[in-house]
């Protein structure tokens, strides 16, 4: 009985989707953009992801070292750095490995290379990058770096210079902005999605509302609650699934087309300042499909059977 | 079979609906409830199937208190009750067929009992060529007949018609009288309302006249005041 009960309602449900046909396909678009504001969320926080992790990447501190410094005091002190756990990373340059570098960079300027013959000696100094991680890190580093760690077994001073207080200005600003930026980013990312909530909910209990006598009647008729209700779920999913699948294709478009719109929108030159995040779309799109589809399709599923169930219980009191 | 016991209908702005009305109904009577505009014909006839509440009084059906039956009990007990509006309230993006199947499906019914059903009472009510019309493609006299169909499809204990001919013509009012009469020969009681005293010439029984919300006449040999 519960099995015939099932399949009378889903067929019901069916039907009802595509007799409604204006009304149905009205759900399906507002749905849609509702979605889409879900879409819009998901991509604008990958984007943001992706433009804070570029911003940090180009953040360190650079220590260099005094140029008589030995190796194994220098890698002693990356150990210990590395130890730290506000330290993500730390890149050892040595003293070979800069000057190589150096003549790799300037290859086709021979005055340059003319110029550092004829210092003879290698002049760079070995470098460890420290990468913390987060911004907000940077300072405890660097206060970390100032305490009598950075001396050599026989007690000198091996650190030449720390520049940490030639980018202070810029790590602390991130260290402000990042937390701000987020948390303004989710408030208007709640408020956006409650929006859509709400349209998506009015949009369905208008529907339904047309079919308050129809209720009625199946109430007078000695339908029970769930046998009229659930025809209603039904649809309401249905409008879930399309809206889901028209959002998911055109969040695909937009993925596919994004580079050609940021080109279009930012210009050649703003195209290539954003170099690293060219893709990002289509790339996150891709990577987090499965993700993207289980959100878009749920949401919109979810959104459809509980706007449709809450809104017949109004009409259901005969 | 049913019981009104001094039932009062008294809305928020003091109007009386209803006033202490009393009557019995046992089965298979024919009974035509007569009366103007306002006289309290159409709420007697929610208070039965509890599509409004008494606010004194109470209404018996087989001995069970209507307005105190829980909800699983109280869709039994409308599965029972076949009711006919005058508006026909037919759902309209299901076909004459399907309109009459869901009543079937509601109370329990199988594919095969619906498959055999439907159609024979569609034949029996004469529109056997209908049966797949949205309403909006049958006339005020077919839908009323639809509405019958499904009225009847369950094999209620009971047809309550409120006013089932107020918007048709002659010739479909007598048509649909035709038709009540034929159920009711068929062993199911009938509640009728009207205000057309030409109907109660041709059906007869017991009539019951309202006005104002009181019984001012029952009389079983078909005669009233108006």
């Amino acid at each position: 009985m519960i099995f015939t009960h099932f399949k009378r309602i889903t067929r019901t449900g069916f039907v009802n989707f595509w007799r409604n046909g204006f009304l149905s396909f009205s759900a399906v678009i507002v749905l849609t953009l509702s979605l889409g504001v879900f879409g819009a969320l998901i991509f604008g926080s990958a984007f943001g992801r992706a433009l804070i992790k570029e911003v940090k990447n180009k953040v360190d501190i650079n220590v260099y070292f005094v140029l008589d410094a030995e190796e194994p005091d220098i890698l002693a002190l990356r150990k210990t750095i590395e130890s730290l756990p506000e330290v993500e990373k730390v890149e050892y340059v040595s003293r070979d490995l800069a000057l190589t570098e150096f003549k790799d960079k300037w290859k086709d300027n021979s005055l340059i290379l003319q110029g550092l013959d004829e210092i003879g000696d290698n002049p760079f100094p070995a470098v460890l990058n420290i990468k913390a991680k987060e911004p907000s890190q940077y300072a405890g580093i660097a206060t970390f770096l100032d305490s009598k760690n950075s001396l050599s077994k026989d007690g000198s001073n091996i650190v030449e210079k720390v520049n940490y207080n030639q980018n202070k200005l810029i790590i602390d600003r991130l260290g402000r902005i990042i937390p701000a930026v987020e948390k303004v980013g989710s408030i208007i990312a709640i408020l956006l999605v409650i929006v859509a909530v709400i349209i998506t909910f009015n949009t369905i209990r208008l529907i339904i509302f047309t079919s308050k006598d129809e209720i009625s009647v199946m109430k007078l008729v000695g339908a029970s609650n769930m046998y009229i209700r659930g025809p209603f779920v039904v649809s309401g999913i249905m409008y879930g699934i399309f809206s889901g699948i028209l959002t998911l294709i055109l969040l695909a478009a937009f993925a596919y087309y994004s580079d050609a719109i940021i080109m279009k929108f930012s210009g050649v030159q703003g195209a290539k300042d954003f170099s690293l995040l060219v893709n990002v779309f289509s790339s996150y799109f891709i990577q987090n499909f499965g993700q993207i589809f289980a959100i878009i399709m749920g949401s919109g599923i979810i959104l459809g059977a509980i706007s449709s169930y809450l809104a017949v219980k109004r009409y259901l009191r005969v | 079979m049913i019981y009104f016991d001094k039932v009062s209908k008294i809305y928020p702005d003091e109007s009386k609906a209803l006033d202490g009305i009393s009557f019995g109904v046992e089965p298979n009577e024919f009974i035509t409830i007569v009366g103007h505009s306002g006289a309290g014909k159409s709420t007697l006839m929610k208070m039965l199937i509890a599509e409004d509440r008494p606010t004194h009084g109470a209404v018996f059906f087989e001995s069970a208190n209507i307005h105190k039956l829980k909800k699983s009990q109280m869709n039994k007990l409308r599965r029972r009750i076949g009711m006919v509006f005058q508006d026909y309230r037919l759902i309209p993006n299901k076909t004459a067929y399907e309109n009459i199947a869901f009543a079937m499906e509601a109370s329990g019914h199988t594919e095969n009992e619906i498959a055999s059903d439907v159609p024979h009472v569609l034949e029996l009510v004469d529109l056997g060529k209908k049966i797949w019309s949205f309403p909006h493609e049958l006339s005020g006299g077919e839908k009323q007949r639809v509405a019958i169909a499904r009225a009847i499809v369950t094999q209620p204990d009971i047809i309550i018609a409120d006013e089932p001919t107020g918007n048709l013509d002659p010739v479909n009012t007598f048509e649909i009288i035709k038709i009540l009469q034929k159920i009711h020969k068929l062993g199911t009681t009938v509640l009728l309302t009207t205000h057309n005293t030409g109907i109660i010439d041709e059906i007869g029984g017991r009539v019951i006249t309202m006005e104002k919300g009181k019984i001012i006449k029952d009389d079983k040999h078909g005669k009233y005041v108006l």
